[in-house]
This record gives C-alpha cells, sequence and structure tokens, in this order.
C-alpha cells in the first residue's frame, strides 16, 4: 500500500505505483482492447500527409473545434453593464454550461439565468417561461437591467423575444420602463463572437432607439467623447483596465460599452458582489452622443458597429491591437480622434516595449509558429510574431470567415517573414493536429485545450487565448497597450528559455548550452 | 490506533478547533432550536418570491425530522423560470455523465457546437489509452450545426459525418449519437441512420441517444435515456449464445455507476480484487464497449451511483437475474459496511477476504483520523450536489468528526431523499431540493458553515463570502476520493480548505471583521 497520512498521494503520483498498474494491466483482457502493433501503425499514420489530405477533405465533421456557441458572447457581453442579468430563453442546461465555461476561465462568479424550457414549452413556445421568468428574476436579483438572449432551442421553435418581453410587461414581470433588451442568438449560427455582437447591439438598440418603441428614440447631439468596445476576450479584465488607463492619461472623456472588467475580478473580503462595475445606464444611453465609437475587434462587432455608424459616428476597427504597430496605430486613432495629444508618458511605454524587442528578439528571430483562436486574436497575434521577426506559418480560426482569411492573406503577404505562412478559417483542432505533424513548427499559441496538440505533436504551447482553464490569473494583465505587448512578449520569451533549458539539461549529454545568461 | 479512539470518544464540549476556527452554532443549539432557525429561514427564504413561485418551492425546502420515512421534500420536478437553478440538461445527464467516458467509443455532440465545448474533457472521467487512436474520451466530435441542417435537417450530415469517423478514427468501437436540443425538434430521425450504417458497417455498433436537453427536468432523464440506450442499441444486439470472450467466475462482478473521477473507480476496484472478486466490468468511468457487453456475465452488480444507473441494473436483474446491491465507498465507516454487504453475496472465502482488507487499511484510516481529525472536529459542512454524494460523502465527513448541517439534491427522486433519511442525515438537517443562487447564498450565509462543498458555479460565491469551499462534482481536480486511498485524500483536502490560513485573511485589517454576506437582492 503506497497511501500513508503523512505523504497523501493523490492522483498525480498514487497510480503509477506496481498495485495500481498491475490492476491496470489486468483490467485489459475485459476491454477487448486493440493490437498494440496495430495502435502503433495507426498512430503513425495519422501523422502522414496521406492522412493529412484525408483529415482536410471533411466536409461534416468536426474534431476539437475552437469556438463556442452564440449566447456564450451575449452573456460575456450582458455582464458588462450596470447590475445587468444575463437572462437565457430556451433549455436550462445551456446556461449552467455558460456558467460553469466562465467561472473555469476567470476564476469567479458567474450570476447568469434561464427560462428552464421543456417539452411543453417546445410544443407551445415558451411564453409563459419568459413571463414567470422575468418575474423571478426581476425579485430576487434586484437587477438594473435584464438582458434575454436565447438558446437554439427557442430560435428552432421561433419564440418572438420582442413579442414575448412586450406581453411580460403587461402582464406585470417587470415593471413598464424596466429596461429589457434583447437579442436573437441562435447558437447554429457564427460563433461566441456573433453572440457578443449581436448582445451589444441589442443593448444599444434599446437605448438608443426607443426602447422597443416604447419611449422616444434617442437624438443624437455629438459630445467630444470616444465609445470603445472590447469584444470577446478572455483578457477583458487586464485589457479594458489598460485601456481606461490609457484613455485617462490621454484625458480622453470615454465609455467602455460592456465594461465587464470588474464583475470578472471581484475581491474576497467577505461579501459576494453579484454584480460590480459596468458600463452605467446612463452611459450606455448616452453614449448615442459620442463623436466615435472604437472596437477593438472587428469580427467580434460586424453589426454593432455599421448600427454605430448609422446613428452619425465615425466607427474604427481594430483586429486584437497586440505588440508595437497595432498599439501605435490604436494610440494615433485615438488622438486623431480625440484631438488629444498623446503624452510622453506613452510614448516612454513605447519605448520601453522597443527596448524589451530589441534585447530579445534574437531569440524569437526566424521562429515558426502556429496560432489558433478567435479570429482578431489570431490576427493581433500573428501581426506581433511578425514585428519580432518570427513567422506566423499556421494560423487557423474555427471562427474565422472569408473576410477574415483574405484580410489574414494580406498581412502575411505584407512582411517577409509571413512569407510560406497560411491562414486557416472554419478548420479546427484535428486540422492543427495534421499540420503540427506535416509542417512543424517551433511553437504553438492557444488556449488550454492546445495542450493535447502540445502533448500529441510536441510542440510547446504558449497559453494565450480563451478558455484557459488549466493556468491561473493571467486574464489579470493585459495583452493591449504597450504594457500589454511586454507580457505577451514576456509569455513567449518564457516559454522560449524554457524550452532551450529543457533541450540541454541532460546531464553528462548536454553540459555545454545550458547557460546561465541567456 | 490508540490516539483515534480516545478522540473518537471526546464529548462535544471538548472538541477541539483549530487555530482558533470559530465553532459553528450548530453544534451548541438543541435540535428543538435548530430546527426553529431552520423553518424560520426558509420562511424568510420565500418571502422574495412573487406568491406563485413561493408555493412552488415551499415544497422542495423542509428540516428534516428523525424517524420521518423521506426527507420531506418534492423532487425531479420542473425548475422554476428565471431563478437560477443550478441544474443542467438530459444531455449533459447523457453524454456528460453516462457515455461520454466509455473510452473506446466515439461520442458526437450532435447539434450546435456548444454542448460539446462547454462538456469538453471537463469532467475528469479517467481512463488508460493512446487518445485520438484507440480512445477518444477527451475528444469533442460534434456536428456543428449550421442554419442549413436546421432547415433541411441533420440526417445527411451525420451519414456523412459517420463515414467521416470510420476513415479517420478507424480503431474505434463504436460510435454514439448524443442529441442536442434541435435533434427532437426538427424531425431527424437518427435512429434510422444509426441502423443503416451499423448494417453498412457489418454490424458496428452504433448507439443513437434521444437525450435533447429540453427533455426532463434536469440531467437525470439523460441518465434513463442512456441507460434505455445502453439496453436497447447494446444488450438488446448481443447475440445470446456467444461464447463469452473469457472463462466465468463466480466471483464476477461489474461495478456500476462509478465515472472514475480522478480515478474513483480505480481506488474502488483495488479494494474488490483484494478481497477475492473479479471486476469484469467498469460503467463507465475507464469503461469501454466490450466491459458493457460482458456485464450481463456478471454475479453480481455493484452500484455506487443509484441515481443514475439504477434503471440498467434493474433491467440486468429481470432479464439476466443479475442481483445488484447499492454501496458506499467514502469514508472508513461506509467503505467496512459496503465491504462486508457486498461479500454477503458471495461465499466464505469472499467474506473473509473483506476482513482481511478491512484488517489491511486500518493502520492508515487510524493514521489517517489521527491526523485530520483534530483539526476537522465540530465543523460543519452544507452540501449541494448532484444525485448521490448529497447523502453518501456525509459518513466520510462523520469519520473526520464533521457534521453535514444542510444538504440537497441537484436532480434526486424521492428515492434518494428516502435513502438520505432513512441512512444518512441527522434531526433538523435542513433540506433544499433544486436549490437556487439566491437560496443556497442565504441559507449558508445565516448558518454559517465551516465547508460548503456543491459546483464549480457556487465555488466562487461563497469563497468570495469568506467561506471555505470545494468542488464536489469534479473533487477540484483532486481525487480520487473513493476507497481507503481515497479517504485519505478527501481528508487532507478538506483540512486544506477549512484550515487554509487566506479564510483569516479576507477581511482588511483596519476594516471591522463580519460575518459573510452578499450584496446582491439586499
Amino acid at each position: 500500500m503506497a497511501q500513508s497520512a503523512e505523504h497523501v498521494l493523490d492522483h498525480l503520483e498514487l497510480f503509477r505505483g506496481p498495485e495500481y498498474q498491475q490492476m491496470l494491466a489486468k483490467k485489459k483482457m475485459f476491454e477487448n482492447p486493440r493490437d498494440p502493433a496495430e495502435v502503433e501503425r495507426i498512430k503513425e499514420w495519422t501523422k502522414t500527409t496521406e492522412y493529412r489530405e484525408k483529415n482536410f477533405a471533411r466536409e461534416a465533421l468536426a474534431v476539437n473545434p475552437a469556438k463556442a456557441c452564440q449566447p456564450l458572447g451575449a452573456v460575456f457581453a450582458s455582464v458588462g453593464f450596470e447590475g445587468t442579468l444575463p437572462f437565457v430563453h430556451g433549455s436550462q442546461g445551456c446556461v449552467a454550461y455558460y456558467r460553469s465555461h466562465l467561472s473555469r476561465h476567470f476564476k469567479e462568479p458567474s450570476s447568469c439565468v434561464s427560462s428552464s424550457m421543456t417539452e411543453d414549452a417546445a410544443v407551445f413556445g415558451g411564453l409563459n417561461n419568459m413571463i414567470d421568468g422575468l418575474a423571478n428574476s426581476y425579485n430576487m436579483y434586484k437587477p438594473k437591467m435584464i438582458a434575454v438572449s436565447t438558446t437554439c432551442m427557442a430560435e428552432v421553435i421561433g419564440d418572438d423575444l420582442n413579442a414575448f418581453i412586450k406581453t411580460s410587461k403587461e402582464k406585470g414581470s417587470v415593471p413598464a420602463d424596466f429596461d429589457v433588451p434583447f437579442a436573437h442568438t441562435p447558437a447554429f449560427v457564427g460563433s461566441h463572437v456573433t453572440g457578443y455582437d449581436n448582445a451589444l447591439k441589442g443593448i444599444l438598440e434599446h437605448f438608443w432607439d426607443g426602447k422597443a418603441g416604447t419611449a422616444p428614440k434617442l437624438e443624437r447631439k455629438q459630445n467630444e467623447a470616444i465609445n470603445i468596445i472590447g469584444g470577446f476576450d478572455g483578457y477583458t479584465v487586464g485589457n479594458l483596465r489598460e485601456i481606461k488607463r490609457i484613455l485617462a492619461l490621454m484625458g480622453i472623456q470615454h465609455t467602455i460599452l460592456s465594461d465587464n472588467s470588474e464583475v470578472f475580478d471581484t475581491p474576497t473580503d467577505g461579501e459576494f458582489r453579484m454584480y460590480d462595475g459596468g458600463t452605467t445606464l446612463e452611459d450606455a444611453a448616452n453614449a448615442i452622443h459620442a463623436k466615435a465609437t472604437i472596437s477593438m475587434q472587428q469580427w467580434c462587432t460586424e453589426k454593432t458597429l455599421p448600427f454605430v455608424a448609422e446613428h452619425g459616428q465615425d466607427v474604427e476597427s481594430f483586429n486584437y491591437p497586440v505588440g508595437l504597430s497595432a498599439t501605435d496605430d490604436f494610440i494615433v486613432a485615438l488622438s486623431r480622434i480625440s484631438g488629444k495629444e498623446i503624452p510622453e508618458q506613452l510614448a516612454r511605454e513605447r519605448g520601453r516595449l522597443v527596448d524589451a524587442i530589441a534585447d530579445s528578439s534574437a531569440h524569437i528571430h526566424g521562429k515558426k509558429f502556429a496560432i489558433y483562436g478567435d479570429p482578431d486574436l489570431c490576427y493581433g497575434l500573428a501581426a506581433f510574431l511578425l514585428e519580432l521577426g518570427a513567422e506566423p506559418t499556421h494560423v487557423l480560426s474555427t471562427n474565422g470567415n472569408k473576410a477574415w482569411h483574405e484580410k489574414m492573406q494580406v498581412l502575411l503577404a505584407s512582411s517577409p517573414f509571413g512569407r510560406g505562412c497560411q491562414a486557416y478559417p472554419g478548420r479546427d483542432l484535428w486540422h492543427m493536429r495534421s499540420l503540427l505533424f506535416t509542417e512543424p513548427v517551433d511553437f504553438l499559441i492557444g488556449n488550454t485545450y492546445g495542450k493535447y496538440l502540445e502533448r500529441d505533436t510536441g510542440t510547446p504551447l504558449i497559453r494565450i487565448g480563451f478558455p484557459i482553464f488549466d493556468r491561473h490569473h493571467h486574464h489579470r494583465s493585459p495583452l493591449w497597450g504597450y504594457q500589454g505587448g511586454l507580457n505577451a512578449l514576456v509569455k513567449i520569451l518564457d516559454k522560449i528559455f524554457d524550452e532551450i533549458d529543457k533541450k540541454t539539461n541532460v546531464l553528462g549529454k548536454t553540459d555545454y548550452s545550458f547557460d546561465i545568461i541567456r | 490506533m490508540l490516539v483515534a479512539k480516545v478522540l473518537l470518544k471526546k464529548p462535544p464540549s471538548q472538541q477541539v478547533t483549530f487555530e482558533g476556527h470559530q465553532m459553528s452554532l450548530a453544534t451548541t443549539q438543541s435540535i428543538a432550536e435548530i430546527r426553529a432557525r431552520n423553518k424560520e429561514l426558509i420562511e424568510e427564504v420565500l418571502k422574495v418570491y412573487p406568491e406563485k413561485t413561493a408555493k412552488r418551492r415551499a415544497k422542495h425546502l423542509n428540516v428534516h425530522q428523525a424517524g420521518k420515512s423521506d426527507c420531506g421534500v418534492k423532487s425531479n420536478i420542473k425548475s422554476i423560470p428565471g431563478v437560477m437553478t443550478i441544474r443542467g440538461c438530459a444531455y449533459a445527464g447523457s453524454k456528460g455523465v453516462v457515455w461520454g467516458p466509455i473510452k473506446d467509443m466515439v461520442h458526437i455532440s450532435h447539434g450546435p457546437v456548444g454542448c460539446g465545448q462547454y462538456s469538453w474533457g471537463s469532467r475528469r472521467n479517467y481512463y488508460v489509452g493512446t487518445t485520438g487512436i484507440d480512445s477518444f474520451v477527451t475528444l469533442q466530435f460534434t456536428s456543428d450545426f449550421q442554419e442549413k441542417d436546421i432547415v433541411f435537417g441533420g440526417d445527411k450530415k451525420l451519414v456523412k459525418i459517420l463515414d467521416e469517423i470510420q476513415e479517420l478514427f478507424p480503431l474505434n468501437n463504436g460510435i454514439t449519437i448524443q442529441s442536442e436540443c434541435p435533434i427532437g425538434l426538427i424531425g431527424d430521425d437518427i435512429e434510422a441512420v444509426s441502423r443503416a450504417k451499423s448494417k453498412e458497417y457489418g454490424g458496428k455498433t452504433i448507439v443513437p441517444v434521444r437525450c435533447e436537453g429540453f427533455r426532463g427536468v434536469s440531467q437525470s432523464l439523460g441518465h434513463h435515456i442512456a441507460n434505455d440506450a445502453v439496453r436497447d442499441w447494446i444488450f438488446d444486439q448481443l447475440e445470446p449464445d456467444a461464447k463469452p470472450k473469457f472463462e466465468p467466475t463466480p466471483y464476477d462482478v461489474a461495478i456500476i455507476g462509478d465515472y472514475n473521477i480522478g480515478g474513483d473507480a480505480w481506488s474502488s476496484r483495488i479494494l474488490l480484487e483484494e478481497m477475492g472478486l473479479r471486476v469484469i466490468a467498469q460503467w463507465s468511468g475507464d469503461g469501454s464497449l466490450a466491459e458493457l457487453e460482458a456485464t450481463p456475465k456478471a454475479k453480481l452488480n455493484i452500484l455506487h451511483c443509484y441515481r443514475s444507473m439504477n434503471y440498467i441494473s434493474r433491467h440486468m436483474e429481470e432479464k439476466f437475474g443479475i442481483p445488484w446491491c447499492e454501496y458506499n465507498f467514502f469514508g472508513p465507516s461506509k467503505i467496512a459496511e459496503s465491504l462486508r454487504k457486498i461479500a454477503g453475496y458471495f461465499d466464505d472465502k469472499i467474506k473473509e477476504g473483506a476482513e482481511r482488507v478491512i484488517e489491511k487499511y486500518q493502520p492508515l484510516v487510524n493514521a489517517v483520523i489521527a491526523k485530520y481529525r483534530p483539526r476537522l472536529e465540530g465543523k460543519t459542512v452544507m452540501l449541494y450536489v448532484g444525485g448521490l454524494r448529497p447523502r453518501h460523502v456525509i459518513g466520510a465527513y462523520e469519520d473526520l468528526g464533521m457534521e453535514v448541517i444542510g444538504t440537497g439534491y441537484e436532480f434526486g427522486h424521492n428515492d434518494d431523499y428516502q435513502r438520505t433519511a432513512q441512512h444518512y442525515v441527522k434531526d433538523s438537517t435542513l433540506i433544499y431540493d433544486d436549490v437556487n443562487g439566491y437560496e443556497f447564498e442565504r441559507f449558508v450565509e445565516k448558518l454559517q458553515p465551516d465547508l460548503v462543498g456543491s459546483g464549480i458555479k457556487e465555488k466562487y460565491v461563497f469563497q468570495k463570502m469568506g467561506v471555505p469551499f470545494r468542488q464536489m462534482h469534479s473533487w477540484d481536480y483532486s481525487g480520487p476520493y473513493h476507497g481507503y486511498d481515497g479517504f485519505a485524500i478527501f481528508a487532507r483536502d478538506m483540512d486544506m480548505a477549512i484550515n487554509s490560513p487566506v479564510w483569516k485573511k479576507t477581511k482588511a485589517p483596519w476594516k471591522e471583521a463580519s460575518s459573510a454576506k452578499l450584496l446582491a437582492a439586499e
């Protein structure tokens, strides 16, 4: 018996001892296992070009896709407003999933309710669920706003949110003037970034365009403010705080539309804050008067930004700006739009990032990377790698579309380091596995699920993306701004140095190259 | 051993408090006082609801009375819209719980991408295998439905998917189709597709599962549907006269309802084998299709998670005459009781084996209790878990001198509450069925337990309030907790949760200390 009270062994060690290993070996006979030689043969076959071709010929099956569904993005966007409870109309299991998913990434509570539709609602529609649900949520959780979105069940049966909410108000579920913006967010269209877009547009539409016919439309009186939209972002806590710091430094009056940087980073001090921070409802309404709106992620705001533009604002979008050039463009745009000067402090911060890149670029230059993730994140990271002199060999986005593909190819073609690099829209991580076997790279950048690729292909994983379940607290540090660029650089460098050390630490074999100074 | 015995006999008044941790009120009040307080608390909580909702929720909340045959709550009833139920869906019960761990089969999340994505690899059903080649538990296979699949139906896509799986994952031993909500709404005939493709592939096991998320009221119906799918699409396809793949023995048993979370089934199996039994199948943690198929040859089915797998156990009893017995491998008291109960179905050799196992592990048990009981004695716990653990883990806490003062099921039925009342909870325990965020927060705020054991959605809520917490679905990424080896880990983990120094630091020194409270809905 290996177990003891003095040194308690858990799953990390317990099962590696001889007792358990013998037990597991004996279990095999009941499993009808495959011939180990055959397993080996197939394993090797999956590494070949032949397998890659079959894999890329897939038309129907998705294996390990790197995207989630719309309502997740809707919930993420909704909690960025003051006192807002996301309410997802449809099956309840979905909401359990969104909450778990967000909690596992942020290590924070995630509050959201469902209208708990079941078989009868599938037949008769979910109106009663909406009526009861809104009343219960309103009474129990005292929200300032309830933001409604939908699961695929409600979408398939065709529930009409606008009509349902109207009826619910007539039935007294919530006061007539209580804010209940809504967005249809079918899971079978787009991905979580689409849901973010739809939900945010729904909320702005509510406040700007007359609250579903219950109030006069707002008349825009342009002021000097700038609206910022962060988009769906696993680093929302660090990034939005950094953006706010930069805007304050520049003295720019601003509104963050969907600021969830507080609700996903509340203190442990004896109090559970179900709501915290967020864009105030007043600010959300007044955001119509802003001079311009900047989206940090083009593909998270494909509908929202044109909607804003239609209301007379200038709009500008970025693709998850990481690093020098992208941050330069962002800061210059802020200055141009606001008319404010760029303070010396930002120039110094920029200089520090240049300094750091100059200090370390020898270790990154020429290294090949594979990247996967949401379309904007992929673009931003690929652009950063190019300016570091690294090669973003494979850039894969399951929820990237044709326009993304074209834009990526233009980016890759713009740099000598992008030669031979490829963007892959609509592909999944099983495709990436084939890419990593047939055209190996030095490093992989992706979310937690990249660890399976790291294990299978031996490509070291740098964790940048969403979700990150198996490393803690990185979402609190920004990737945006010059400071964020530095953080991204350090993440990449740390892995590069760790790998060099790992390859040179064999006593008696590689005592050379195991250097103290790098 | 001596130390442990002395500790066990210590009267409540001398219970040790560890590093000045406050003893909970529950131990110093009389049963009548606790009962009155809990009843009052329920009344208070119900006040928040609109009248109709209050009436419905009142039936799910109660204070247990000793001697009653159940806990006096309604269960397995639809959740109320908008209340923030903690429950999941039928798909979660089938794909996430029952089928997902079967390692050599490919499980397709059939429908839009989300369901499979959110449940991808998070349940920690451990297995041994070459992932992606002959084992598939931690892969996310989905048909990733698009609008055109909803409009025109998904059957043709499913046909293609099955072909693609066969080509790219040739060593899979079978395929299941886990239906997501749209499948049942758009009229797809996944059964017909399964039959046709099975025939085409020479009788390959292809199992359509109608576990659409809108069916039933929780994960529970998904378990039942998944059990029925095993019956219809595996057992009913077996050739009755087929030669067994191994020589049967009189000591063949199957572990039913252990999902091998953190290796639970392994730390259970080792005890069963040490007492002389032979485990021929694991349902379903680290399980395989062959093990499911071989189970009708078992002499006894031993059932851990009654809630999720009693259906198939009853079926095997009726159809194949295999008896089944429930057991509990949490904590030494229940383990010993269970080992003897299981041995009772066999001859003296096994009965002696059980005694030998109990004796072998007694020194470990004593050492664990000697180390951890003084640190945990008198600590109070509130639980809210799925369909088994709200009762099953109580004994393990009690072995450590702790007391469970509140418990409830996410998706238990009345037979679970009966078992809870008759064998587990104490008089005046607060019972909450299908509790929601608001109620649970209020209960914890008022009862101030030393530990809450529940799920990921609850974890950070209570930790913010300064209340130590352990996830009791995933073992908070630890485990195993089953068996004697698991008990040591359980004790260590509860100690590290409750006695972590961080909980003394939640208040800034310049602010007055106050008890946990929630700001929402104040």
